[in-house]
């Protein structure tokens, strides 16, 4: 069973949802971000997905805009990015890891090469913002040889006759879009996604997971009780880039204050249980 | 028709370059496509279905005539530049006046089918992205004549040095955004766009204003821009009796390029060459030649050339033209280079300013910066031809935005 399959069916045994932070590799730098991918697991983090910096996110906000930026400017690489899960693999061997990011660097560096050297490094699962199903023929008999999941989006645009096609292409989970939207804008109310999932549900028997605009413990409890996991991404990279010095260097706050967020995160996500799970 | 179909395509359109893309969006099976996030997808596909029915729909082909002739100012004449023939002393120079087109450019013909398609659509917001604010201006034109609501994204780079046409988009009732991220350039404007209409997918139209982005934008605007090659075939036949040898355009994202070439497709005698800017010079690094020093990869929503770094990131574009400023460039065009159907050549910011003083010396027309980059390959090769060669330059846009800019470089202050 992949790590993503065996973390989601133990969290339903235990009756709650997931909570899966994101950090941006190399933001602000190269160590900082690693000693806090390191220390995710031990405050809260079931799965976690790294950002890969791209030079023009055009799916993501201002937050993220900013984040991959200073990451690109530490000298974020593809490779780089696998080294930073290769480290992280040295002492964590069971929290999934999902490289969150746009095609180019991945077409750069060839899709071939990057499956084999991702699943070497020890990633789980790939969300490739800007490849729908229609166009990822170029890279699916790889992510399959190298036992790598894709994590498809489904957004609240996706219709009923379209929902399928995309499902077929999802493997490890569902990630749904909660809002028709860029990252770290608006938040979906709690009625809007009750209403979203059973349309997921009856469509696929994955995990599915939302995010897009979950900042507050409240809300993390909400989406993951309503479905299976929630992702917080903004608003923790808002909070690392708070704690940054004048020069954009991190500082003796900068680890303390993203990880205590995403502790706070968990003990909702924890508390709030959740029924409907699947798997 | 009469012809034998084998697989349902018939042999004339077998042989043909003329359609492409396929159900995919790709060009050769490679470039092109649709490379956008889920949220954007339906949005792709039911555009997709609304131009096809719009496309086959005579009575939107009527209105579009219509608003083409009366409104935009078809047919631009073809004009024979005689003075300049004569100064260069070889080929024949002709020149396809898009610039006397109502807002001054070629952009107008894209923008007046597609927000007939929009109002087709039921949408009543209109996003668009620019960088020499050609695009801009016609799409807050046009926005003006049928009341709707107008956001032009710009780099704020763009903004600073095209500053009458950011004037002219405000006049027109249009909101003018800043874009400051990366170098603010035409590549910073189209993120914003795209990230606008993700966020207004229900009552937003994107406008794209050229031959770029994710599948159906590279064909339907081709196809609205192809009535300058349409029209330069027949004009030629009227003028000369037959086709022209060579046809020359500036390539920005490539749409004047892409409408004047497309018809001429299939006929082999007819040299194609699109002229990107070399900016400082092509191995200066300070380039906005996508095809010339990029390599093939995906970026806003397509997979094309592109300057790039070795590790995909993609690399900020230079040229002294704010319309030539980008480091992509359309899809078909790069498959038209791969198989070398077209040719893709360099002109630099110096020599983009001397064409633009030559021709205004010696034709009385104030060329754009964009447009000067074909006018100077074109002067650049003339010279070498027999006269009785005949040339074809593409004078997608006036010049009259560009005179600070050409003040500035000349040492004049205005
Ligand atoms: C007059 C003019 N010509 C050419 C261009 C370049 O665009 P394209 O290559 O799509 O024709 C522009 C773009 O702003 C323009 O304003």
């Amino acid at each position: 069973m992949s790590r993503i399959a065996a973390r989601f069916k133990s969290l339903a045994a235990e009756g709650r949802g997931a909570l899966i932070p994101y950090l941006e590799a190399f933001d602000p730098d190269r160590e900082t971000s690693l000693a806090l991918l390191k220390a995710m697991p031990a405050a809260g983090a079931d799965l976690i997905e790294v950002g890969v910096p791209f030079s023009d996110p055009s799916a993501d906000g201002p937050v993220i805009q900013l984040a991959a930026r200073r990451g690109l400017k530490a000298g974020s690489t593809l490779a780089g990015v696998l080294g930073m899960v290769s480290a992280f693999r040295e002492d964590d061997t069971e929290t999934p890891i999902i490289l969150m990011g746009y095609l180019n660097p991945i077409e750069a560096y060839g899709y071939e090469r990057f499956c084999a050297d991702a699943a070497k490094a020890g990633v789980d699962g790939l969300i490739i913002v800007d490849l729908p199903p229609e166009e990822a023929d170029v890279i699916e008999p790889h992510t399959e040889a190298n036992g790598l999941d894709i994590i498809r989006l489904v957004a609240p645009t996706t219709t009923d006759e379209r929902l399928p096609y995309v499902l077929s292409h999802a493997s490890g989970f569902v990630y749904y879009v909660s809002i028709t939207g860029i990252t770290g804008t608006r938040t979906a109310s709690a009625e809007d996604l009750q209403k979203a999932l059973p349309r997921l549900r009856a469509a696929t028997s994955l995990p599915v997971a939302i995010g897009f605009g979950i900042r507050s413990p409240e809300q993390a409890a909400t989406a993951s009780s309503i479905a299976d996991g929630a992702v917080v991404a903004s608003a923790l990279l808002a909070t690392l880039a708070e704690t940054l010095d004048e020069n954009g260097k991190a500082t003796a706050q900068t680890l303390p204050s993203v990880l205590g967020q995403i502790k706070d995160l968990a003990t909702a996500v924890r508390a709030a249980g959740g029924g409907q799970k699947a798997g | 028709m009469a012809d034998t179909t084998e697989h349902g395509i018939s042999a004339a359109q077998a042989n043909s370059l003329r359609h492409g893309p396929d159900e995919r969006g790709h060009f050769g099976g490679w470039y092109g496509g649709r490379f956008v996030a889920e949220t954007l997808m339906p949005l792709l596909l039911e555009l997709d279905q609304a131009y096809s029915a719009a496309k086959s729909d005579p009575a939107f082909q009527k209105e579009l005539a219509f608003y083409l002739r009366d409104y935009v100012g078809r047919p631009s004449p073809l004009w024979f530049a005689q003075r300049m023939t004569k100064e260069l002393g070889g080929a024949k120079i002709y020149m396809k006046r898009e610039e006397l087109n109502h807002t001054g450019s070629h952009k107008l013909n894209n923008v007046m089918g597609q927000i007939l398609l929009a109002r087709r659509m039921g949408r009543t917001r209109i996003v668009a992205e620019t960088g020499a604010g050609q695009h801009g201006v016609a799409t807050a034109t046009v926005c003006a004549l049928f009341g709707m609501k107008c956001v032009v994204y710009m780099g704020a780079t763009d903004v600073e040095r095209q500053k009458p046409n950011v004037f002219r988009m405000r006049l027109l009732g249009a909101e003018v955004v800043p874009v400051t991220a990366g170098a603010g350039t035409l590549k910073d404007a189209m993120n914003e766009a795209m990230r606008d209409w993700v966020a207004n997918v229900a009552d937003t139209y994107f406008l794209v204003g050229t031959v770029a982005g994710p599948h159906p934008y590279p064909a339907m605007v081709r196809d609205f821009q192809s009535i300058i090659g349409e029209e330069t075939k027949i004009q030629m036949q009227e003028l000369e009796d037959r086709l022209p040898d060579i046809v020359v355009a500036a390539i920005g994202g490539g749409s004047n390029a892409m409408g004047i070439f497309h018809p001429f497709l299939d006929d082999a005698s007819v040299r194609l060459i699109g002229v990107e800017a070399a900016g400082h010079g092509l191995d200066s690094g300070k380039t906005a030649a996508s095809i010339e020093r990029g390599r093939p990869g995906v970026l806003h929503g397509n997979r094309t050339y592109l300057l790039q770094d070795a590790d995909g990131q993609i690399d900020e574009a230079h040229s002294i033209s704010a319309g030539l400023d980008y480091p992509g460039v359309g899809p078909e065009h790069s498959w038209l280079n791969d198989i070398g159907r077209a040719e893709y050549v360099g002109a630099t910011d110096q020599e983009a300013l001397d064409a633009f003083q030559l021709c205004t010396r010696t034709e009385g027309i104030i060329p754009a910066l964009e447009s000067a980059h074909a006018i100077a390959y074109a002067a650049k090769i003339a010279p070498t031809l027999p006269k009785d060669t005949l040339l074809v330059v593409n004078i997608s846009g006036r010049g009259d935005k560009d005179i600070f800019t050409v003040a500035e470089h000349l040492g004049v202050k205005l």
